[in-house]
């Protein structure tokens, strides 16, 4: 890892706006956050991974991935972040090196590659994203950028976050980093408002800012910049004149939040859109620090009427669905950010929780938790699927919400089963998306395919087993 | 016949290709009670993972060794060992494959020496078969990457044994689908022979429900049948891809080997059959003797819609050889080929050229052409060009049922053909009023019998609705 990648990363694990952070000793905060992982029993994404992620949705640069064909060839355009412009970030672009690249050294190939899609697509900016193998042999993608950028006149950024630096959630750091460092503050916006605001850590997943920003123009708030969902490279370098910041997901990139605090004095906080009262807290907390930054008071009022109109027709259009789904047991599995921001509308709607995972949840998510739902809920820190198919099998929850990759364990449990992670269709942001949501609680429960697939079998249960299962079970 | 081309760019976009290691952890998903490992950053694994959930729709059983950044450096051992004993102790497989990816292989990892060590210092492995195989990212593509780990399995797991005369052993390609692998046992077994198939995703990846949670693969060849390939009386392989574990088998256990380049296609299925009825010294029997009637039926409808039709097509070699074949055998013509890495596979191919690139390339030789036909990521090219999308290969992620598509013998043939007919009707173009104006010289003509006639004339909509009619 060359120093200033280590630099960094010592940097990102001094995090001010962190409680847990803050109480460590600093021999302590050095080795960071990161819980080592186990060879063998390990899941999840690696740093570029969530580099990736975290700043893929700016959509109208070209994201260029300098490594083998795995890193981008096996992930390129996998989320659906939305745009309402430019597509080219959903085009996958990679120096795809070969053998002789590690001899040899990639560099000279990163170099064409970026006159290539300079020259083919002109965008605005060009991201350089660092992967393992690169990093290993040496190639220096920050002198790369910076000889291109003098060469051709146009911001390239490099993404220093290989693989091995650590899992996806330092990623997400890094790539925010690199916001900071190249991008952020590089420009001025056309006009200013004392309404302007930037959301950052939200994604545009399937569209779902679009549930949420009619809310924000309604009430004349300006989105200076979303960091990064339907972002575009001009609106983000100019986002250091926004009034207020809000942070959307707790832990992927509060390093920008804090730091446009220190640099610019832009105050921030943390809200979630997912749930009705959480909605309500976000659009008032908006307002508040708005007023406080010189927008008109009148803006605390009109905020205050909106909720109310708001949140009565949210609760509502999910009384309706009260009746059929009191009682019924969800199981969320949902890595833990999001948890406790929906389970206050999915009890409005008469679910009971039986059980949350916190996995990714801080200390402050599980107090939370606790609070809504009490000390008797189920909180764990990892199931394993073997686990959640028993829990799911024996019938102790009606239907799980979870991200797609446990969704077979629910599926051969032949248990309902809710995607409410980055690879889903439907949108659940704002007082629209809580609706939709308990909307497809209900079609997933209420759909007559579950009692189909429990008939057994007329000439006995097993009828389905292939003998490769017994031997397994012997051994 | 085509020629190789080599896309001369830096920058691969919107790449066709897949990786090596991805290749080599559908082999191993193809064996029973087995794990596959990664020998890499857990970023490696997890890609892959979600990749072969999107495209398989099932639980993926697939480990990682979890390297940082110091055991890069300093060498993978000490997470190799605790991912072998991790894995031991909790899903207790009998069969442990691994396969490196790039950033292992950029270090040096001597995976071979690593694990003759770790026999020596885990004795609790003991019952656990491992099988290693060097996948680099930066060489080759999915395709090498299962060729090599077939091989590895061969190589690691197969020993001779004394032959038996009815057992044969296929050798699938990685294209193939679990109900193409169903189809060809089913093929093999009625003509009274026992096939073993190595690997076989049709036990494991075939979207059943098993009766109970497993942290391995649910089916698939089993070890005790991969030992005995070694007693087959004959290896058929499917593919050119093949080939090496083939050579494998006959170098260990002296097996006679036939390499099918493809088996989609109405010839090289009769090929296969007479391979069977030699083998069995049995008849083709009635039931194939009727496909065969019915599939020649299937292309006699289906050729008006595929003949002279223009197919920009991307794929890795043996896929774009099956396909593009059949394709040409149903009158259409390959304008522009894509491919990902070298192969003899593309000798064969009726095309002019093939080119080594991206999906960047197919688009661009697509412009004027009626059909696309390459994998998931295509959707982005044929939104744009306004084109119908023919979804095969790896990975195919916005559609259901991928493992129950059959493109291999008489009746996936058939299936496949049916497929590429009613894509291209939906996509028959419809005429309307104004698609065949009179040129000007015509125009100037008619207009010049009388001046006031002329006024009328000039207005096309007078005389168009007539031939409109007369077209439909």
């Amino acid at each position: 890892m060359s120093a200033s990648l280590k630099a960094r990363i010592a940097d990102v694990f001094d995090e001010p706006g962190c409680d847990i952070n803050q109480g460590k000793s600093d021999k302590d905060r050095k080795k960071g956050c990161t819980k080592q992982l186990l060879p063998g029993a390990a899941a999840g994404g690696c740093a570029f991974d969530g580099a990736k992620i975290a700043l893929q949705p700016i959509a109208d640069v070209v994201h260029l991935v300098h490594g083998p064909i795995a890193c981008e060839g096996n992930s390129w355009d996998n989320r659906h972040s939305a745009s309402s412009g430019s597509q080219i970030y959903r085009t996958g672009f990679t120096t795809d090196i070969n053998e002789l690249d590690v001899i040899y050294g990639g560099e000279k190939r990163l170099f064409k590659s970026i006159r290539e899609v300079l020259d083919k697509y002109d965008p605005p900016a060009v991201f350089v994203y660092q992967t393992c193998v690169t990093a290993l042999v040496g190639d220096d993608i920050e002198a790369v950028c910076k000889r291109a950028t003098e060469k051709f006149g146009k911001p390239i950024i490099p993404i220093n976050a290989p693989g091995f630096a650590g899992p996806k959630n330092l990623g997400n750091k890094l790539g925010a980093e690199a916001l900071l460092d190249y991008v952020i503050g590089t420009l001025e916006p056309e006009f200013t408002t004392s309404y302007d605001i930037n959301i950052i850590g939200e994604y545009n997943l399937v569209g779902e800012l679009w549930q949420v920003k009619p809310l924000l123009d309604a009430l004349g708030i300006r989105i200076l910049a979303t960091i990064a969902g339907d972002g575009r490279y001009n609106d983000i370098a100019s986002a250091h004149r926004a009034k207020v910041n809000m942070m959307v997901c707790s832990k992927s990139m509060i390093n920008i939040a804090t730091k446009m605090q220190q640099r610019w004095g832009i105050p921030y906080f943390e809200g979630s859109f997912y749930g009705i009262g959480d909605m309500s807290d976000s659009l008032r907390q908006i307002a508040k620090l708005l007023v406080q930054q010189g927008a008109p008071t009148d803006l605390l009022g009109r905020t205050e009427r909106l909720i109310e109109v708001e949140e009565a027709r949210a609760y509502k259009r999910i009384e309706q669905f009260k009746e059929r789904l009191t009682g019924k047991r969800v199981l969320l599995y949902t890595g833990g950010v999001k948890s406790w921001s929906i389970v206050a509308a999915l009890q409005e709607a008469g679910l009971v929780i039986v059980g949350t995972s916190v996995k990714k949840s801080t200390q402050n998510d599980r107090e939370k938790i606790k609070e809504l739902m009490g000390d008797d809920v189920h909180m764990f820190d990892n199931m394993t699927p073997r686990e959640m198919y028993a829990m799911l099998r024996d019938a102790r929850a009606d239907i799980m919400l979870s991200g797609g990759r446990t969704q077979f364990v629910a599926l051969k449990a032949r248990m309902p089963w809710l995607d409410i992670n980055q690879e889903r269709y439907h949108p659940y942001g704002g007082y629209e998306g809580i609706v939709a949501l308990v909307r497809e609680i209900d079609r997933a429960i209420a759909n007559p395919v579950w009692q189909q697939v429990r008939i057994p079998a007329p000439w006995g249960d097993d009828g389905e087993t292939l003998g490769a299962v017994s031997a397994a079970v012997s051994a | 016949m085509a020629s190789v081309i080599d896309s001369k760019k830096a920058c691969a976009v919107n790449p066709l290709k897949m990786s090596q290691p991805l290749g080599a952890t559908l082999a191993f998903l193809g064996l029973d009670a087995c794990m596959p490992v990664m020998h890499g950053s857990q970023g490696c694994t997890s890609f892959g993972l979600v990749l072969m959930v999107r495209h398989f729709k099932e639980a993926i059983p697939l480990q990682t060794t979890a390297m940082n950044e110091v055991t890069s450096i300093l060498g993978g051992y000490d997470n190799l060992e605790a991912a072998l004993v991790n894995i031991r102790n909790r899903a207790a497989p009998k069969i442990i494959a691994i396969c490196s990816t790039g950033l292992t292989e950029t270090k040096g990892d001597d995976v071979d020496g690593y694990l003759v060590t770790v026999r020596k210092r885990k004795p609790e492995l003991a019952d656990t078969e491992i099988v290693y195989v060097s996948t680099p990212d930066y060489v080759g593509g999915f395709e090498d990457g299962y060729q090599h780990a077939v091989t590895a399995i061969v190589r690691t797991l197969v020993k001779p044994q004394p032959v038996k005369a009815d057992q044969i052993t296929l050798l699938p390609a990685s294209y193939l689908s679990p109900a193409d692998i169903d189809e060809l046992r089913e093929i093999i077994e009625t003509f009274g022979l026992s096939v073993i198939v190595l690997p076989d995703i049709s036990g494991s990846l075939d979207g059943h429900i098993p009766p109970d949670w497993r942290g391995t693969t649910l089916g698939g060849t089993t070890l005790a049948q991969i030992r005995a390939a070694g007693a087959s009386a004959c290896t058929l392989g499917v593919g050119e891809q093949t080939r090496e574990a083939a050579q494998a088998l006959q170098e260990i256990s002296g097996t006679p080997m036939e390499i099918f380049e493809r088996l989609t296609g109405l010839e090289v299925n009769d090929r296969l059959l007479q391979k069977l009825a030699h083998i069995s010294g049995k008849p083709v029997p009635a039931k194939y003797r009727r496909q065969r009637s019915q599939l020649l039926d299937a292309m006699l409808d289906s050729h008006f819609y595929t003949g002279c039709i223009k197919v920009a097509i991307a794929a890795e070699p043996d896929l774009l050889l099956a396909v593009g074949c059949l394709l040409t055998d149903m009158g259409a013509k390959l304008t522009c080929c894509v491919s990902t890495t070298k192969s003899t596979s593309h000798a064969l191919l009726p095309a002019g050229q093939v080119i080594l690139g991206d999906l960047e390339d197919l688009e661009h030789g697509a412009a004027d052409c009626d059909l696309l036909v390459t994998h998931s990521q295509g959707r982005q090219a044929a939104q744009r060009l306004n084109k119908p999308l023919l979804r095969i290969g790896f990975p195919v992620f916005d559609r259901i049922g991928n493992a129950h598509r059959r493109m291999v013998g008489y009746s996936g043939t058939m299936d496949l053909i049916f497929e590429v007919s009613n894509l291209m009707l939906d996509h028959v173009e419809h005429h309307h009023l104004g698609d065949w104006p009179l040129t000007s010289e015509a125009l100037q003509a008619a207009r010049s019998m009388t001046a006031s006639v002329s006024q009328n004339i000039s207005e096309p909509g007078l005389f168009e609705p007539r031939l409109a009619d007369a077209s439909a």
